[in-house]
């Protein structure tokens, strides 16, 4: 501390203590007391740990006497057990291997049983010949401390439990939301006489319903309905669209198996139920198939509303799309056009429905280019002459692969005919406008 | 799963020289042995590695229910010393791990050859005619002191400290620490260690050990020491002058002169 001038402090004038005085009053202030009365704990080892020499500050906090401590007991005497472990491995020889530690949170046991949070440094002192003859050590009460500590543990606790919850609340959604989309989608396929089918189905998130639909089922003895679709919108009301329009399409096409008019009841049916603020609609493909069992060629009619078109793989190695342009959405206006077309399938040959999933699934190394109507085709072209259990597969695979690049949900259903050896006749695909 | 991955094994040392394997005790990791391999490396080849859950081991291995019990530890140094297809090595056990050396030399006795148990205590807790140092309210409150997360074994020194490239201040920490436990597991073995009573096992070593002890330690007393020395029929006491349950790191070369006198005995 450093004084200058030797006028008299602002004090002296109304008589108080003058800052001379304060000053001689430190100078004054003696070592000894300043060690025994210090605002933190002192104490000295011999380096077996026998305490030396204690402070009257860290006895206070003790609660012990000084004949209590000096010459009886050890440092560690004064730890509770987890302190005394830490002092063992770490404490102790980190200060031997360092000469000095600092910064340690440990506790000392008082005489009344308690325990007072403290914060611990200590130096070795050496001989003249570097031999370590003394530990000193200093402890600084962090009873506070202590007390946030314990309060963010408690918090962090707290918050650990909250995020177990949550994931387990969100497993369980998972859950129920697989269990629900299950029930929107068939279990299995109806058997087709000399007809292959093969579906793949995948939701963009497991945290969503999602809105991608197919069906097959049987119309009568020989025919069989099919249509694949896709739900505007994700969740809850884009499932009960769904289910809405699976049964709507079953039960039009059990009262008239037309394709056009099974979309139009559907249409009417969607346009009535949410008319309100809340539009819902869906794009779909419609068909029926009707096999021949002599032959082995299967005869495709449908109708799009607003879906992308088909693909016809035959199996001489090409894929032509079935056009069906100008089909609307099903639901949002209230007498839509829906386009019809129509195919046969020889033997080998499949007919692909999928959903927009496929095409607009982002490709390239920054997922930044759409996969495509043409590439789609070129890649079925490469698997025309297999069967439909081979082109999903293969689809699948591709899929698969562009994982982090499909943000929609993605269904496929492939109907073959089932190969034959004849050679088949040439056929003709046509369109009704 | 590669046991070198999961127990963290690192191998050094004499290649042509006979294999001791070192094994850290509990809240600690191989680091311990900072100051034990350079004794050894010139004349032995040396096995380092981390009990599954403590140090850079593999911490997805993990399970309570393996490592409720020191026969999981255990089964982690046979597995250490058949991936390493080890023969007649001598394992050399901090605290617990004596222990768990003699379960693993029973398991596995064609691998493990001797023992050293430095600090060794087959139980923690008083028994009737039996100090082992800590009444059983000491070890209940130091559970509960574990499970409060006050201990610096399992606040500072969380495996966050392992490979945190965004956070290099971490990686120095390292330098201070012999541990790195994860707390959760730090508890399970804690447990383990603390509850267990191998007093019966010790009976049945008959293989050459040697017992380091120091005049002063405030985790397994003197009364310990001798007990084991008793214990085991083919064992030789080694006290030495110095404090402390690590002499390994504390008397550092009286230690490694007791470790080496007792490997070269064994021919």
């Amino acid at each position: 501390m450093c004084r200058t001038g030797t006028g008299p402090g602002p004090e002296e004038a109304d008589g108080s203590t003058s800052s001379d005085s304060v000053f001689a009053a430190l100078l004054e202030d003696s070592s000894e007391d300043l060690y025994e009365n210090a605002p933190c704990g002192y104490l000295s080892t011999l380096m077996d740990g026998t305490v030396v020499k204690i402070n009257g500050t860290l006895l206070d906090w003790l609660g012990l006497d000084r004949d209590a401590v000096v010459g009886r007991l050890r440092f560690t005497d004064l730890l509770p057990v987890g302190g005394r472990l830490y002092h063992e491995t770490h404490f102790a020889p980190l200060l031997r291997m360092q000469g000095e530690i600092s910064g340690v949170a440990l506790e000392v046991k008082q005489a009344d049983g308690g325990r007072r949070p403290v914060l611990v440094s200590a130096v070795l002192k050496y001989g003249s010949t570097g031999t370590p003859l003394l530990t000193r050590v200093t402890l600084f009460d962090a009873t506070d401390r202590r007390a946030y500590e314990t309060e963010l543990l408690r918090s962090r606790k707290a918050a650990e439990e909250s995020a177990r919850q949550a994931r387990a609340d969100r497993a369980r959604l998972q859950q129920a939301l697989a269990v629900l989309q299950q029930s929107l989608l068939p279990a299995s396929l109806p058997p087709i006489p000399g007809v292959e089918t093969a579906t793949y189905y995948h939701t963009a998130s497991p945290d969503q319903l999602g809105g991608d639909f197919y069906d097959v089922f049987p119309l009568d003895g020989r025919r069989f309905g099919f249509f694949l679709g896709d739900v505007c919108g994700k969740g809850p009301q884009a499932a009960a669209v769904t289910s809405l329009t699976r049964y709507t399409l079953r039960a039009a096409a059990l009262h008239d198996p037309d394709p056009v008019a099974a979309l139009t009841t559907l249409n009417q049916v969607l346009h009535d139920r949410y008319s309100g603020d809340d539009p819902r609609f869906c794009t779909v493909i419609f068909g029926v198939l009707d096999p021949d069992p002599v032959s082995g060629y299967v005869s495709v009619e449908l109708a799009s509303g607003g879906h992308p078109p088909a693909l016809v793989l035959r199996s001489g190695g090409t894929a032509e799309y079935l056009p069906t342009p100008g089909g609307l959405l099903v639901g949002a206006l209230p007498n839509p056009h829906f386009t019809a077309a129509t195919t046969t399938l020889a033997p080998g040959d499949t007919l692909l429905l999928y959903t927009d999933g496929v095409t607009e699934a982002r490709t390239g190394a920054d997922r930044s280019d759409l996969f495509g109507d043409e590439a789609l085709r070129a890649f079925t072209a490469e698997q025309a002459d297999t069967s439909a259990g081979a082109v999903v597969a293969a689809l699948t695979e591709l899929l698969t692969g562009l994982a982090a690049g499909l943000d929609d949900d993605t269904a496929l259903l492939a109907l073959g005919a089932a190969s034959a050896t004849p050679t088949p006749e040439p056929l003709t695909t046509k369109t009704t406008p | 799963m590669d046991i070198i991955h999961r127990n963290n094994v690192t191998v050094t040392g004499n290649p042509q020289g006979p294999t001791v394997v070192l094994a850290h005790g509990f809240g600690c990791d191989q680091n311990m042995w900072r100051l034990t391999v350079p004794a050894l490396e010139p004349h032995y080849r040396v096995v380092l590695f981390d009990y599954v859950g403590a140090g850079r081991s593999d911490l997805s291995a993990f399970s309570a229910e393996r490592y409720g019990s020191l026969d999981g530890y255990a089964q982690d140094v046979v597995e250490v010393c058949e991936r390493l297809d080890l023969r007649d090595a001598v394992f050399v056990g901090h605290s617990v791990s004596s222990m768990i050396g003699v379960l693993a030399a029973r398991r596995a006795p064609e691998r493990i050859k001797a023992l050293v148990m430095v600090a060794p205590s087959p139980r923690y807790i008083d028994d009737d005619g039996y100090r082992g140092g800590f009444s059983e309210e000491d070890i209940d409150e130091l559970l509960e002191s574990l499970e409060a997360n006050y201990l610096g074994w399992s606040a500072a020194m969380a495996p966050l400290i392992m490979g945190n490239p965004e956070r290099p201040e971490l990686g120095d920490e390292l330098k201070n620490s012999f541990c790195a436990t994860d707390p959760e597991m730090a508890l399970v073995f804690a447990r383990t260690t603390f509850l267990s009573d191998a007093r019966e096992e010790l009976t049945s070593v008959r293989i050459p050990t040697l017992v380091i002890e120091c005049t002063q330690d405030a985790i397994a007393p003197r009364e310990v020491g001798a007990y084991v020395h008793r214990a085991v029929p083919s064992s030789q006491l080694v006290t030495l002058d110095a404090t402390g349950h690590c002499p390994h790191l504390s008397a550092p070369d009286a230690t490694n002169a007791a470790i080496t006198a007792f490997l070269a005995g064994l021919g």
